[in-house]
């Protein structure tokens, strides 16, 4: 009887972890389904032409998607430009004032802003930028994913920063260092890893979003490195081609897509590197 | 030869309400050791606290009182420049983490953004190190990261790093509590060495190591400063009751 009972809940673990082995490979299985399409249908596209040429008219065989390249380069650029230094400024402030009136406004205002739905975004970027310039362009694309960027950047930094040890800081301002010196040149760098990781995650968040540039960068055919002027971007490419009724423009977005998610998942796995390798002990 | 360098007046501290520190006066001479010595609790680290205006950092806490360094009043002056003045080691070892062993000793001047040449940086290295009895084990990795070394050894960089600032005085607040023997018997030559050059304020629990080290000592209980003198005195015929019954093991 004893016996039984053992080898009864032996075999119970047994199960048991076999249907958490089993669950696990099922939560993976939709991911190696994307990725399995994306490959078999957009790696036939990718070849030399296919990333330095711009578009053909519909009926011409070949072209490439190089000003949607160069496009979301530029888009990624502003965005950054105007989301990373306010979010590390915005973590800072949320770090070294933990408690208070504004860091919990702020600290709520970053919440909600994760909360809002891309298109509305766009929507905002639209009011503001497109509409005050009487154009669509770059900048307001930038704008709409430098918003999307801001709450990540910010709370990564808040967290990493508040992982920094108090000693550090007393070490540096017992030295004589002044507060802002301390801040930027001691507890920045202790926390670098961190916020990189914030910044690249951020980053590979908003590459693929669609909805905030349509009405913003709203794409163009032609190659564009004017910021104040419309401009493609991969997803807004995928979009369009994905949409059209011609077959040739299908297999461009399917290689476009493959050169999205490649891109994300080198995001991805520099991410990983830098958290190991910038990784500082305390 | 023997000059004030430090004088403690009225000195009080607090934690929001709390009174911490009540009306301690305190002189400290010029190339001698003092000793703080009292019950856990009693107020030690806030009172060298005080002395380097590290005390107001933290939210709530109020300082009244004056504290004269070479006659001036360190509350009047800008806290950056007493700090630099007045150099401090922590009880825990907190080196830099991002910084190798070279920059660590000079990050006083780094992160102040004093420009020196190589040369200068070079020597003021190499001098610091020596003073800290530390050169020896690092000179052939001057260029790795200090948080590898023992904790002891971070000890030491951590002294290192003060005083290559070239300060007036130096805190210690339990520099050896985590230390093992040798170690600390390094850290104690390394006082007595040191004191040739600065004063040096000591904050220990080990009596033992007071008496060796120290010229004066200051007992404090309960946030009042009890009893200070010669550490001869001190040790062999206390005066005040509190001051026997700590020494003789009673509390503490
Ligand atoms: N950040 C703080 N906020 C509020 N009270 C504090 C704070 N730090 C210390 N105290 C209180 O101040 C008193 C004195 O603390 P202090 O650290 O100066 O003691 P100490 O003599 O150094 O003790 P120990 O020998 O254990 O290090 C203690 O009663 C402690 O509870
Ligand atoms: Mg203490």
């Amino acid at each position: 009887m004893q016996k039984d009972t053992v080898s009864w809940r032996i075999l119970k673990d047994k199960i048991f972890k076999g249907f958490v082995i089993l669950l696990s490979f099922v939560s993976i299985l939709p991911l190696l389904f994307i990725l399995f399409y994306i490959v078999k249908n957009g790696i036939t596209s990718i070849n030399w032409e296919f990333l330095t040429h711009l578009p053909k008219h519909i009926g011409e065989a070949g072209g490439g998607i190089s000003n949607a390249l160069v496009g979301t380069g530029i888009l990624l650029i502003i965005s950054c430009i105007l989301a990373v230094p306010l979010g590390i400024l915005a973590g800072i402030y949320l770090s070294e004032h933990r408690k208070g009136r504004l860091s919990y406004l702020t600290r709520l205002c970053v919440e909600v802003l994760q909360g809002i739905p891309s298109i509305v975004i766009g929507i905002i970027a639209y009011l503001w930028v497109v509409l005050s310039m009487g154009t669509f362009s770059a900048l307001s694309g930038g704008v709409a994913l430098g918003i999307m960027m801001l709450p990540v950047i910010v709370r990564t930094t808040e967290e990493t920063l508040k992982l920094v040890p108090f000693e550090l800081k007393e070490a540096s301002l017992a030295l004589g260092v002044p507060y802002h010196r301390t801040i930027l040149k001691v507890i920045l760098p202790a926390a670098m890893s961190g916020i990189v990781t914030g910044i690249l995650l951020s980053v590979a968040r908003v590459t693929g979003e669609t909805a905030p540039l349509l009405f913003t960068a709203f794409g163009s055919p032609f190659m564009n490195f004017n910021i104040f002027k419309p401009i493609s971007a991969l997803p807004l490419l995928i979009f369009n081609y994905a949409t059209s009724p011609y077959p040739e423009w299908h297999s461009i977005a399917w290689g476009a897509s493959f050169v999205l998610v490649i891109f994300v998942l080198i995001l991805n796995i520099i991410t990983k590197l830098v958290t190991k390798r910038w990784k500082v002990q305390f | 030869m023997e000059s004030t360098v430090l004088k403690i007046e009225d000195l009080s501290a607090y934690f929001s309400e709390e009174r911490i520190l009540k009306d301690v006066n305190l002189s400290i001479l010029r190339k001698r050791v003092t000793a703080i010595m009292g019950p856990s609790g009693c107020g030690k680290t806030t009172l060298i606290r005080c002395i380097n205006r590290m005390h107001e950092l933290v939210p709530g806490a109020k300082v009244s009182g004056r504290v004269f360094l070479d006659g001036k009043d360190i509350y009047t002056m800008n806290p950056i420049i007493v700090r630099r003045k007045i150099g401090m080691v922590f009880q825990k070892p907190n080196p830099f983490p991002t910084m190798n062993i070279y920059d660590n000793v000079i990050a006083g001047y780094k992160l102040n953004g004093i420009k020196i040449n190589r040369n200068e940086q070079d020597r003021i290295v190499e001098e610091s190190l020596k003073k800290a009895a530390l050169w020896d084990e690092v000179k052939d990795f001057l260029y790795r990261k200090g948080t590898f070394l023992s904790g002891g050894q971070q000890q030491r960089l951590c002294i290192a790093r003060a005083l290559a600032m070239q300060p007036e005085i130096i805190l210690l607040d339990e520099p050896t509590s985590a230390l093992d023997p040798k170690s600390t018997s390094h850290i104690e030559e390394l006082i007595s060495q040191l004191k040739k050059d600065v004063a040096i304020i000591l904050v220990t629990h080990n009596i033992a190591q007071a008496a060796r080290v120290s010229d004066f000592t200051a007992f404090l209980y309960l946030g009042e400063l009890v009893e200070f003198g010669t550490s001869e005195k001190i040790f062999s015929v206390p005066e005040d009751k509190r001051t026997e019954e700590y020494l003789t093991g009673k509390f503490g």
